[in-house]
Parts: C-alpha cells; structure tokens; sequence
C-alpha cells in the first residue's frame, strides 16, 4: 500500500510505483496526487527538445553531472515513442544516462508516448509533480524527438532548451512558428561538425527579428559537443541563470501559476471527456446509432451530432 | 485510451560481455509483442540494474548473460532483490545457458529462463505467462 509520507520523504521505489500507477492510469494515483499537490511547486522544470539523434540524451547525462556538482537532486522524465502498430515502446534514452543510475540524488524514470499527440502527455506533467513532492531541485523532460510542433513542452517546463544541429535547415526554417518561438536556450550540438558557425548565424538573425519575450528573457545560444562535455558546464549555467533572471524579477510566480492553470484545463478536458464518453456508450442511444450507422441508415455525422444535442442540453 | 497491464521489462547486460545485439533484437521482439522495454545498456552493475528496476517501476527484469556467469550473477541479484524490497519483479534470465543449469536457477528463483535458441513467440509466450 503506498504512503503519502513515503513519497514524500523521497523513497524512491514508492515514487516510482505512483508513477507506475500514473501510467496506467490507476484511480488510487489520483487521490495520491491531491494529497501531493500542497508539497510541489519548489522544482525548476527544464523541457529539452530536438530531432531524434540531435543529442538530447546525451546532453542530459551531462547536465545531470553538472548540475549534481553543485548539489542540486535531479529528476529525469524521458519520453520515447510508443509503437502505433504494436503498443509497445524501446525506452532507450536512459542508456545515455545510465551512470547516474546508482546516484541517491538522481531518479531517472523512461516513459512511453502512448499514442498521446506531441508525445507528452498528463501522465508526464503528474511525474512532474512527483518528482517536485519527492524533493528533486531540478526536473528535466525530455520530449520525443520532435520539435516542430511541440508545443505541449511550453507548458510543462519554465524553461524550454530546443537542440538542434549543424548543416540543417536554413534562415527560413529558424523563422517559422513553432518551439522555436517559445524556447529560451537554442543549443546547438554536434558543435564540431562544419556549418556549425553558420547554424548560430542563422538563429542569431531569427532571434535578432524575434520581439522580445514578454518576462524580459533574451534567449541564449549554446554551442555543445556533448560526448566530450564540451559547452555542458555553460549549457547548465545557462538553465541555472535562467530561472534566477525569473526568481528576481518574480516572472516565474507568473509563469507558475500560467502552467497550473493549463493543468487544470487539461484535467477538466479529460476528466469530462471520459466520463461523458463512458455514459455515451453505455446508453441506448449509443446502440441504436452505432446500429443504424452499419446499415447506413444514418450518416455518422447526424448520429454525432444528436446524442452530443441530446446531452448537452445547455 | 487502452493503457492497463502493459508489461514494462527491463533488458539488462551485466558484467564484462560486450555482445548486445541478441539482448537487441529480443528488446524489438518484446516492443512488437506490445511491452515497454527499458534498455540499459552494456557494461551494468547489479547496483544499477537494481536501481534502474526500481526507478522504472518494471514488472520483469530480463538478464541477458552470455559470460558463463548466470548462476553468480543471479544468486546475488536475487538476494539484492529481496533486500531492497522487490523481489515481487520477476527475473528472467537468456543468453548462453547450459541446460543443466535451468534447473539450479529456477530453484534460486529464476522465474525463467530462455537459452539461445529460444524462438521469440517461445520468449514472448513464456513473459506473458508470468501475468496471467
């Protein structure tokens, strides 16, 4: 039976069997969250992001050490694909990481998309909460690789670090709507490639076009070669500057409270969704239309629309 | 969303081998039979395998042993599985097994053990059973 008290003291296998619950979508996580929540909100939460093979893993083993040289706990939430064919998922991104495995103050936890859009899911923002209740200075999500559209990390994290590398895309794909307007830390990896110089060029125009952001952040370049560690020192400070910038100028209560609002709508949109959905398919209603729709005596878009009128009476 | 009794397995290589590829293509067998596979890697400690079961909350821990140290290396994860609390994770251990030895690891509490040679639908079939 877990304990609220044992999480909350930082046991690491009852943390991680709340998450395990989290996962599976269990309803004794909920309750557990709730008496959780009173304890979170002290973490700094990173998101990296990146195409896949851009070096996000690799980077985050060297922030982990980093950021344990000055005593900081850190936790790891590392999202990788599942299979829309199978179900099934290759959690491969702690391999990078896996000397910190036996570290006390280091929780690494591998988690599977499950078909969610972005790749992130509620599942990751509740580990979050976990993780901050458990006592970890430090969060770092590591979305699928991605970045495009990855939206979903800008509100998870108070600080986002997009990864890319050099000899890709040119001054018009830096321009584009994306992450790209929302990360506060460009690194560019793989630094000792050609074109590596042309790659910060080309994000130090776009970030020279880009109006500025509305805590006052002026985003940073970081240049890494993270097998060697090269730049992971200055990368780390970076993120640790960061969120000093917004303690002093108080942005980051604003920016918190931003993201618990943004939970609480993701809960609402779920919780409804299920419910209703679940009453949906118990009904008669439900029944009869499915029926009628086989014999295509009814368009599925009329047999949608008059349950959802049916229900939604307001 | 269908998320319930998914199988998490961690494959783990412990000790000096340098040879994961078979540790490899079981991970892709078990990820297309619909589990979550967590992969650690070469070159573990049992400290790290342990640490790594607990923190990824898995419900099987998969050995892949090719060095001749099977029964060492699962005497000892077998007790340090009791002493920290998880010895409700199932072990399984594959790789070069000597038959004569299946029966001394099941007895240490092996759940199972699938040597070289092993068809996938064998390994798959065998990890299922473990939760029915």
């Amino acid at each position: 039976m877990l304990k609220t008290k044992d999480i909350l003291s930082g046991n690491k296998l009852a943390g991680a069997r709340l998450i395990r619950f989290i996962e599976d979508n269990d309803p004794c996580a909920f309750k557990l969250l709730k008496e959780l929540y009173p304890y979170s909100g002290n973490a700094f939460i990173i998101g990296i992001t990146g195409p896949p093979g851009a070096g996000k893993s690799t980077l985050i083993d060297g922030l982990i050490l980093e950021f344990r040289k000055y005593g900081k706990k850190v936790a790891v939430i590392a999202v990788d694909p599942t299979s829309p064919v199978s179900g099934g998922a290759i959690l491969g991104d702690r391999l990078r990481m896996q000397r910190h495995a036996a570290d006390d103050g280091v929780f690494i936890r591998s988690m599977a998309s499950r078909g969610q859009a972005g790749g992130l899911s509620r599942a990751t923002k509740d580990t979050a909460l976990v993780f901050d209740a458990m006592g970890y200075d430090i969060i770092i999500i590591e979305t699928v690789g991605a970045g495009q559209a990855e939206f979903e990390i800008a509100g998870l994290a108070h600080s986002i670090g997009v990864v890319s590398i050099p000899g890709t895309g040119d001054g018009i794909q830096a321009i584009k709507a994306g992450i790209l307007e929302t990360c506060d830390i460009f690194i560019v990896n793989k630094c000792d490639r050609p074109d590596a110089d042309a790659k910060v060029l080309s994000l130090k125009m776009m970030l020279g076009m880009r109006k500025p952001d509305k805590t006052g952040w002026t985003p940073r370049i970081v240049k890494t070669i993270a097998p060697d560690g090269t730049g992971v020192k200055e990368l780390a400070d970076t993120f640790l500057s960061h969120f000093e910038f917004m303690e002093q100028n108080s942005s980051i209560n604003e920016k918190r409270k931003e993201l618990e609002l943004l939970y609480f709508q993701s809960l609402l949109k779920d919780l409804t969704l299920e419910k209703i959905l679940l009453f949906i398919k118990e009904s008669k209603d439900f029944k009869a239309a499915a029926g009628k729709i086989k014999s295509r005596r009814m368009d599925p878009l009329t047999a949608a629309e008059k349950i959802v009128n049916k229900i939604c009476v307001f | 969303m269908e998320t319930k009794n998914k199988i998490r397995v961690l494959i783990a290589k412990p000790g000096l081998d340098g040879h994961d590829k078979g540790a490899k293509i079981v991970a892709l067998a078990l990820r297309d039979a619909g589990m979550e596979v967590i992969y650690s890697g070469l070159h573990q400690t049992l400290d790290q395998i342990i640490q790594t079961a607990i923190q990824e909350a898995v419900d099987v821990i998969g050995l892949s042993i090719m060095s001749g140290a099977h029964l060492p290396i699962s005497e000892k994860l077998i007790s340090m599985m009791k002493e920290k609390g998880i010895d409700d994770i199932r072990l399984t251990v594959g790789g070069v097994i000597p038959h004569q030895d299946i029966p001394g690891l099941k007895k240490m509490g092996v759940a199972k053990v699938f040597p070289g040679g092993t068809s996938f639908d064998d390994i798959i079939s065998g990890m299922n059973s473990l939760f029915e």
